[in-house]
Parts: structure tokens; C-alpha cells; sequence
């Protein structure tokens, strides 16, 4: 294992992450709702009723936040390289995944093993190595 | 106030997931990239998301009701079962395939990438998909 030292940025990533885990931490406590993003979007396509209504904010406040960044730390370098037929497959795997599995990077990785869930590092696990494994295949076997 | 919250919360979880690089596929690729060059910044970003994460979730876990007088929802499945293995196993290919996992694609939506509204529209038919297929199960 080579470790990248251009590319690794361990302070933005180290603080971003403890605001990520803050805001996790304030909507459990003061809306006593869970911060995964597949379930609160998920959640949506049941059948909304008007309790749902903050999922829609929370969502507007995800799409909004590029703005906020930019008027304080400038342009955040966001490029898609895949092409569009990958971005449909991945989007599909990751939209009918998360659901089947009961959450995502946010709500396991995160929002699940913070409050030390068995379950939750079971999925954090299995969704890791499987991700690793499509990384190998896609880069070095195919040379994506 | 309630609404007024989650969009406050909305806003500053983009803000983390930008400012931590989580945002950037290349990025979350070359963590997952074992065997090339490796980027271990994503490890950070878990360590402080979970660091801050566990106070939050210890004192959540410890009340019954919000500051808002609502009632705390946390999960209360605790069975591993074949839903969630093949769920996360799923959702990992997928993830790893792209680099890129739904806040962050919601994120870059909001950032004016076209190709994350292609993302983002096939990740809800992958949501949909899943909703279908429970329902004509019943």
C-alpha cells in the first residue's frame, strides 16, 4: 500500500467530519430523528403525510449548502468522471441498496455505529468490502 | 421550528460532507483504492463525524424525548438478517462503482453538476424499485 500525500488531506477531512457527526448529533437531539440521507429521501416514496414535511427542508438545506461553502471557503472541487451509463447502474445499486439494507454511508457509517449498533457495522463492513472489491475490479483488472 | 432545524441541520451537513471531500468521487475512489495509491482522508472524516457522533448518540440514547418534546426515533431492529447483508453489499457496488453515495450526490445536485441529477434520478429509481417490489410482496 502506497499512501497518496498529494491527495490527502487530513485536517479539512478530519473537520468536516466532526461537522457532519455535529449536525448528526443536533437532529437526533432536537428533532429526535435519525441523519441518513437514504432513509429521509427513501421516506419520501412510501406515502408522505404531513409529518414528513422536514424531510423535504432537510433535503433543501443539502442542495443549498454548495452556496453557504462557497460564500465561506470558495469553489469545493466536485468533478463526476464516470460516464453516464456507469452513473446509471451505480445510482441504480446504491438507490435500491440502501433501501434493502436499511441505510447508507450516513446512517450506518455514521449516524449507526456513533451509537455503537451491531447491525450497523455489519452493513459499514460488508458495504466497504464490497466497494473496495468494485474499485479493484474497475481500476486495476479492467483499467478503468 | 421544527422544519426550520432540519434545514439548518441540511445546511450544515452539506457543509461537512464538502468541506471533508466526500463530495469529490475521485476522492472516495482513491480511499477505496486499496492496492493503487492509496488516500486514507476518508478515515479522518469517519473518526470526526463518529468522535462528535457518540456524544450526540450517547445522550440521545439516554432520553426519550427531543428538545422538542418529540419522540426520539432510533432504530430498534438489532437482527442481522439477509435484507441488510445483501442490502449493504449492493449499495457498496454501487458506491464503489461511481465513488459516490446519496448526501454527496444531493450535495453536488445543489452545486450544479449536471451529472449528479442523472445519478440522483437513478438512485430514486433504485429507491422506487425497492418500494415496488415490498409492496407486491404483500
Amino acid at each position: 500500500m502506497i499512501i497518496n500525500w498529494e491527495q490527502f488531506t487530513p485536517w479539512a477531512s478530519f473537520i468536516g467530519g466532526a461537522i457532519i457527526g455535529l449536525s448528526a448529533s443536533l437532529l437526533i437531539l432536537i428533532n429526535g430523528r435519525v441523519a441518513g440521507i437514504s432513509g429521509i429521501v427513501g421516506g419520501l416514496l412510501t406515502s408522505p403525510k404531513k409529518q414528513d414535511v422536514w424531510r423535504y427542508f432537510f433535503i433543501a438545506g443539502l442542495l443549498l449548502s454548495p452556496v453557504l461553502y462557497k460564500l465561506m471557503a470558495g469553489s469545493p472541487s466536485v468533478h463526476y468522471p464516470s460516464n453516464g451509463l456507469v452513473l446509471i447502474v451505480a445510482g441504480l445499486l446504491v438507490g435500491f441498496g440502501s433501501r434493502l439494507g436499511s441505510g447508507c454511508t450516513s446512517g450506518h457509517g455514521i449516524c449507526g455505529l456513533s451509537r455503537l449498533s451491531r447491525r450497523s457495522l455489519v452493513a459499514t463492513l460488508i458495504f466497504m468490502a464490497t466497494a473496495a472489491i468494485t474499485v479493484y475490479i474497475a481500476r486495476h483488472l479492467f483499467g478503468g | 421550528m421544527y422544519n426550520f432545524i432540519a434545514l439548518i441541520v441540511g445546511l450544515l451537513f452539506g457543509v461537512g460532507l464538502l468541506l471533508s471531500g466526500m463530495t469529490n468521487p475521485e476522492k472516495v475512489i482513491g480511499f477505496l483504492d486499496f492496492s493503487g495509491l492509496w488516500d486514507p482522508s476518508l478515515a479522518f472524516v469517519m473518526a470526526g463525524a463518529i468522535g462528535i457522533g457518540l456524544i450526540g448518540f450517547t445522550i440521545a440514547k439516554k432520553k426519550l424525548v427531543s428538545y422538542l418534546k418529540i419522540p426520539i426515533l432510533l432504530p430498534a431492529t438489532t437482527t442481522i438478517d439477509l435484507k441488510l447483508v445483501t442490502g449493504s453489499a449492493i449499495f457498496g457496488i454501487g458506491w464503489g462503482l461511481a465513488g459516490i453515495c446519496p448526501g454527496p450526490a444531493l450535495v453536488a445536485l445543489g452545486a450544479g453538476i449536471s451529472k449528479a441529477l442523472l445519478f440522483v434520478i437513478s438512485m430514486l429509481a433504485g429507491m422506487g424499485v425497492y418500494q415496488l417490489v415490498t409492496v407486491l410482496r404483500k
